[in-house]
């Protein structure tokens, strides 16, 4: 492991977060810090993770919805301090690691089946 | 003045703060960073450090420079480089600088060759704007437009911004700030980008163009005075623990000397009885 991957890694290690096992196709909700002013309250953002990119430190996926009408994304780091949960509130089954061609869809055919026999990964 | 440092580029991350922030930073590290040569007034009439950092094999240096670093007692350096410091801080030769030389939030100048671009187009070198995509243009889409007047004066005037050689040149960018410094790895991060492709060797410097900061080590963070540091904090560390070792011991006596004392108190009256 290169000194810079080590340093990334011992980052992650000293954030301490435990991030759930999702992947794009899924329907996650993100606790968001937002500060206004002085004050700050967690603002939850939930929509289908459309992408997940990067690696190490530098992770980040990309919740799509439909907000009054309008798709709205959001691109989180994986590993923000600005995160204070992800949840995944349903699992989707898809065949394409980017679902970009959510853009294009509408209603019916922008669903997305869910999976019913969810298998976490064996812990490595 | 103080010596700056030769840094190897090892790449770039991010660190998340706890506020939320995130902070790009370079990585930079010292790889055996150590003095390999004085400049002083008296014999070459001005005072610099020359240091050297990183490895080379001595078999592959050349036999004038392992003469030089043998009159240094150092081994082989890769990348050699001179600083200007004043005379009252110039630093003995073989001692070796560690990452502590800067402080985070500090102000450094960062040196280093960029990354080369070869023969580039005046769009990319200097940022023109090109000619149109349309309206009659034809082939020159990514060109130049006019490089100068007509008859008068008849010549293109020198230093016009035409295509050409792009990078590989000595780049220095200035005020860049320092997040975090890690002595035990010889690493400084700093904030930004810094000149210079993965492994290439950079040069950091305080910022010209801050105030110096009053904290910063004089005349370098020597890994000397450092251990010098660490021996005496150890043996005050080892000088505490003995005396509370004695003291402890003083106290058991004390208290063994006191129950001792109060048996043969206790005993006393007893004993006093079958003399008596």
């Amino acid at each position: 492991m290169n000194l810079i991957a080590q340093i990334e890694a011992e980052q992650i290690a000293e954030l301490g977060k435990t991030i759930p096992d999702f992947k794009a196709g899924d329907t996650i909700r993100v606790g968001y810090k937002v500060t206004e002013g002085t004050r700050s309250r967690v603002q939850a953002y939930e929509g289908v993770c459309i992408a997940r990119k990067g690696g190490g430190i530098a992770a980040s996926f990309t919740v799509r919805k439909i907000s009054f009408g309008e798709g709205v994304e959001r691109v989180f780091p994986l590993y923000s301090t600005n995160i204070e949960s992800i949840e995944v509130v349903r699992r989707g089954r898809v065949r394409r690691a980017k679902l970009y061609y959510l853009r294009d869809r509408r209603g019916k055919s922008a669903r997305i089946a869910e999976v019913t026999n969810y298998k976490p990964k064996a812990e490595a | 003045m103080r010596s700056g440092v030769i840094a190897k580029k090892l790449g770039m991350t991010r660190l998340f703060l706890e506020d939320g922030r995130q902070v790009p930073v370079t990585v930079l590290q010292l790889d055996n960073l150590q003095v390999v040569a004085q400049r002083t007034a008296d014999k070459d009439g001005y005072s610099a450090v020359q240091l050297g950092a990183g490895e080379a094999k001595a078999k592959r240096t050349t036999a004038a420079m392992r003469g030089h670093f043998a009159k240094a007692s150092v081994a082989p350096k890769r990348k050699l480089a001179e600083f200007r410091v004043s005379p009252e801080n110039l630093i003995n030769v073989g001692e070796e600088i560690t990452a502590d030389h800067y402080f985070a939030g500090q102000f450094v100048d960062v040196a280093g060759t960029s990354i080369g671009k070869g023969f580039a187009g005046a769009m990319k070198r200097h940022n023109f704007g090109g000619l149109r995509a349309s309206h009659g243009v034809s082939i020159s889409h990514r060109s130049h437009g006019s490089t100068g007047q007509c008859q008068d004066p008849g010549k293109v005037f020198k230093g016009k911004k035409m295509a050409g050689h792009m990078g590989a040149a000595r780049v220095t960018t200035q005020n860049l700030q320092v997040v975090r410094t890690d002595a035990d790895r010889g690493l400084i991060m700093i904030k930004g980008a810094v000149p210079g492709s993965k492994g290439g060797w950079v040069t950091i410097k305080d910022a010209v163009k801050k105030p110096v900061p009053e904290n910063v080590i004089l005349p370098a963070a020597l890994k000397s005075a450092a251990d010098a540091a660490r021996k005496a904090a150890e043996e005050a560390a080892a000088a505490a623990a003995a005396e509370e070792e004695a003291a402890r011991l003083a106290a058991l006596e004390a208290e063994q000397a006191a129950i001792e004392s109060a048996e043969a108190e206790a005993a006393a009256p007893e004993g006093g009885d079958n003399e008596s």
